[in-house]
């Protein structure tokens, strides 16, 4: 689909990750703190004289601070947000200045269990601190102090993403004035738990974890990272998309009656199962599935949403994908409706898109259209 | 607000009939809000809190262009994610006439907002009449442009109608204009309007 009015989308071209050291001890949630932490970020685009027109992009699962644009020494390493952040693109970088980090306890670069722990020598290990949504926004709102940034233009994110572009509205309102909610939940359900109880279980009871300390053991868990990809990848994506993508297509002209690999969907999954076990760190994993878990804002305030929505003051665009049954339609319209409660500004669109949670990362036109439309109102009131 | 945006509000000259009746600062819910140009207008002219609802994916774009709140919902599933008296003022304009639950959706209107507007073209104008009771055919009008087999509008009623509505429905009608080629019209309203605008809200019980 042609853009309107903007140039031709083009990538934001080679890009190159920073990383800054935070001497400030991070206390989270759990009451644990991090004495000292690095984060790692790239940036896009350039900050105004006024300082107004940063975007935040977080990132969910597996994803980290590589949004856009791709390394000069690996061209195919293009950012998991590419086809929405650029030049002349729904987020257009001419107009914005567009931020992407690696939250904390992650394994990109920034400290995360992997990481050396200076008190003791060795990695973190099973001894890095339980994170929550609210630490990682907070771990931001730091690198926002240092880049200069008093308030966000926008926060944005899909799925897990998407529940940190919500807590910044709670956490720091006067410093977030857009909060773009994509593929949300205001809290995950029991079945979003059980998925990721599975994929936790897959992972510490591999016997290369050793209760999380693998890596002087020289070891990676990869077959319990390896499960834990293959079930969340089937959350991802919706029955319909599934069906139309594999079928019940054979890896050969027959079945072959043993245990191996037939068909098409489980030569997939255990390839994406193999991919990821290569390049994610298992603890990392867990850290961020309980993240997951753990976030609810309604819980402090008697379980009502439109409450713990109370402080935000940010206008809201929350979409929605018809075919994502992980965070489906009614979870977003749950905030939707939060937000009414508190006359905030929002906008609500559901998409009907085949592709199931996976959506969100997807160049649908219409929901592209609409995230350039919203955004293109914010350049305006900048 | 532009050129195209002013010409889109004179051709609908219910908006600002209803404009007039909204208080200032008030919130408003306007069910089928199309590109939102009336809930801009609101904002602009009485600095309403408005939302729109549209089940349309271009209209809910075109509302986000306008810079007006738009929820993507089918009113035929009902206001259910609303609650009793939370607007000010719930508007369907131009739109009872194409919904099937007109009944519900009225009712649901006076649940969720102390008061409503409608508009609706009149099916009772006297040249309408006159083309089914002498051509024999389903009228059409630059109020009504589609033929039988390709019109929205699903429940055809005149002025008449939708005030016995009212009486049946404990509906207390607090204003009516009747509007023909976008000036009002007073005498013989349902022969001679071609649009018909109201405000009205639930008859309190004595």
């Amino acid at each position: 689909m042609a853009p309107e009015g903007n140039a031709r989308p083009r990538s934001v071209g080679a890009v190159k990750p920073q990383i800054l050291r935070f001497t400030e001890p991070l206390r989270f949630r759990s009451g644990a703190v991090l004495d000292s932490y690095d984060l790692v970020y790239e940036t896009y685009g350039r900050l105004n004289a006024a300082k107004s027109n940063a975007v935040l992009v977080c990132h969910a699962l597996n994803a980290a601070h590589h949004v856009a644009g791709y390394y000069a020494d690996a061209p195919d390493d293009v950012g998991w947000w590419d086809n929405m952040i650029g030049p002349g693109k729904p987020v257009d970088t001419e107009k914005f200045f567009v931020v992407g980090v690696n939250n904390v306890g992650g394994c990109f670069g920034s400290t995360g269990p992997k990481s050396t722990n200076p008190a003791t020598g060795k990695p973190y290990g099973s001894g890095f601190p339980v994170v929550t949504v609210e630490d990682w926004v907070n771990a931001q709102a730091r690198l926002a102090d240092r880049l200069g940034i008093a308030s966000f233009a926008a926060v944005m994110g899909g799925s897990l993403g998407a529940m940190q572009a919500l807590q910044w509205t709670i956490g720091y309102p006067e410093r977030i004035r857009n909060s773009v909610v994509v593929a949300a939940a205001p809290k995950l359900s029991a079945q979003n738990i059980a998925f990721n109880e599975v994929a936790r279980q897959a992972i510490t009871t591999d016997p290369d974890f050793h209760g999380g300390d693998y890596y002087e053991h020289g070891v990676v868990p990869r077959r319990g990272l390896r499960l834990a990809r293959m079930i969340g990848h089937i959350t991802y994506l919706s029955d319909d998309a599934m069906m139309e993508k594999f079928g019940r297509a054979l890896r050969s002209d027959q079945i072959s009656f043993h245990f191996d690999v037939d068909f098409e969907i489980e030569s997939y999954l255990r390839h994406q199962g193999d991919k990821f076990s290569e390049y994610f760190d298992a603890n990392t994993y867990l850290l961020i599935t309980r993240a997951l878990d753990y976030f609810d804002p309604a819980a402090g305030h008697g379980d009502d949403l439109s409450k713990a929505l109370a402080p935000a003051r940010a206008r809201f665009l929350v979409v929605s994908f018809t075919s994502d049954w992980r965070f489906a339609p009614p979870r977003s319209r749950e905030i939707v409706k939060a937000l009414l409660d508190n006359r905030c500004d929002v906008s609500y669109a559901e998409i009907d898109a085949p592709h199931g949670h996976d959506a969100f990362l997807l160049d649908d036109p219409r929901y592209h259209s609409l995230v350039r439309a919203y955004f293109d109102g914010i350049f305006e009131r900048l | 607000m532009n050129g195209a945006e002013q010409d889109a509000l004179s051709g609908r000259s219910d908006f600002q009939a209803i404009a007039a009746w909204v208080r200032p600062d008030s919130t408003v819910l306007d069910l089928g809000c199309g590109d939102g140009l009336l809930l801009k207008y609101l904002k602009q002219t009485r600095n309403a809190r408005g939302y729109g609802i549209d089940i349309d994916d271009a209209n809910v774009l075109a509302c986000v262009k306008n810079g007006v709140n738009v929820i993507q919902s089918d009113l035929e599933r009902g206001l259910a994610g609303f609650d009793a008296g939370s607007f000010d003022c719930v508007i369907l304009s131009q739109t009872l006439q194409a919904v099937r639950r007109t009944e519900e959706i009225v009712l649901d209107m006076l649940r969720v907002g102390r008061e409503a507007i409608v508009s609706f073209p009149n099916f009772g104008r006297w040249d309408l009449r006159l083309q089914i009771a002498l051509g024999g055919k389903m009228p059409m009008s630059p109020d009504l442009p589609y033929q039988w087999y390709n019109t929205p509008n699903v429940h055809l009623f005149t002025i008449a109608d939708f005030e016995s509505f009212c009486a049946g429905h404990g509906i207390r009608v607090l204003e009516r204009v009747v509007l023909h080629g976008g000036r009002p019209v007073r005498a013989f309203a349902n022969l001679r309007g071609s649009v018909a605008v109201y405000r009205f809200e639930k008859h309190r019980q004595a």
